[in-house]
């Protein structure tokens, strides 16, 4: 009992810390004509997160510094921004995996800058909605008479990996038709669209290819394939929209 | 038009295109290069029904393929209705010219008219 009490009161030890550069992007459009970088010299341990190293920022050196986070378990998809110039969502990348003494965050590209990291996503919300993100359908499983829309593991396994999506915007970062094409729908959303078509309970799919059959809707995607390399939650929207235009040119039904 | 239908059509003419053009080099293959790009007998070709034909579906294939390629580089540089509008109206308008233009050259040399 006495050698158990040792035990737990021994204290663990914490590794000594390492610096690294921190270069935040500071931008108000409301007040400045164009961003500045300022650097920060910040601690990290191995499981030190980039949201980690912004928040010891926030909180110790600038208070000042606007970041959108929430859940911090890349979930809610609210921290996405370009860490090293490449978009991913700050806490789910560990500082060390960076390999690098200076990192680099800025706000997404293809997004409007509200301060400093954080963009403004109406117009991914918009085209989310403009989707129809719902199963659509005359019946409900609460309707008296019917019963649980049931689905095999096969018909689960067409859409389940698109269902992952949280929204965060990375997709829509780093699609080049979002850089040029200001009304073009985005992989966030023609993934999205992908995930109900394919689902057997919905019954949307007229509806939904009517709505992304347009001059600036599914036929602009070049398939440069940099949104389904910048996921962070494995979500392919590539394949997804490249299965939605065999919906449209007639090769899958 | 929808999009899909302007893409099935876009994608057709590419193919159709890539198959002709094929058929139209194969055709270079039977005389020398050098010879075949004299005077007489690039007018013999002409002169010749099936290949004239050929060439003016060549001609026709190639610009709808090109002009519809031009119109959605420029919708996606700029946006705007009456910009889309515009840009749709006038790629219609350079095609119909070219293909104009090209069939009138085609028809004159068949007919011998040089």
């Amino acid at each position: 009992m006495a050698a158990q009490s040792t035990q737990i009161s021994k204290p663990t030890s914490i590794p000594a810390s390492k610096y690294v550069t921190l270069r935040i992007s500071k931008f108000n459009p409301k007040k400045e004509s164009s961003p500045k970088f300022i650097d920060f010299k910040v601690p990290y341990q191995k499981w030190t997160t980039v949201l980690d190293a912004i928040l010891h920022v926030k909180q110790n050196l600038d208070h000042s510094i606007g970041v959108r986070y929430s859940c911090r378990q890349a979930s809610c998809g609210s921290c996405g921004m370009k860490i090293n110039g490449r978009p991913a969502l700050a806490c789910f990348t560990k500082i060390i995996e960076l390999n690098s003494d200076v990192i680099t965050v800025e706000p997404m590209n293809n997004f409007p800058i509200i301060r400093d990291l954080v963009v403004g996503f109406e117009r991914m919300f918009s085209t989310h909605k403009k989707i129809k993100p719902y199963i659509i359908r005359e019946d409900s499983e609460i309707t008296p008479g019917t019963k649980e829309f049931l689905q095999t593991p096969e018909e689960v396994e067409k859409y389940i990996q698109f269902s992952n999506c949280i929204k965060c915007g990375l997709c829509n970062s780093v699609c080049p038709t979002m850089a040029t094409d200001s009304s073009f729908v985005g992989p966030q959303a023609l993934a999205q669209a992908y995930r109900y078509i394919a689902d057997t309970r919905d019954k949307g799919k007229k509806d939904r290819l009517k709505i992304i059959d347009d001059s600036h809707g599914i036929w602009r995607c070049h398939f440069a394939g940099s949104c389904s390399q910048v996921c962070p939650k494995g979500v392919d929207p590539a394949m997804g929209i490249q299965l939605l235009r065999g919906y449209l040119l007639g090769f899958r039904s | 038009m929808r999009e899909s239908v302007i893409m099935k059509i876009h994608y057709g003419t590419a193919l159709a295109a890539v198959a002709l053009v094929a058929v139209h080099v194969l055709f270079r293959l039977t005389q020398n290069f050098a010879e075949s790009l004299e005077y007489e007998s690039v007018i013999a070709n002409y002169q010749f029904l099936p290949y004239a034909g050929m060439l003016e579906i060549i001609l026709i294939l190639l610009s709808i393929h090109g002009f519809n390629g031009l119109r959605v580089i420029l919708i996606e540089l700029k946006q705007g209705r009456s910009f889309e509008k515009s840009v749709t109206y006038g790629c219609i308008g350079a095609m119909a010219l070219v293909i104009l233009y090209g069939s009138r050259t085609i028809f004159l040399t068949s007919m011998g008219m040089t």
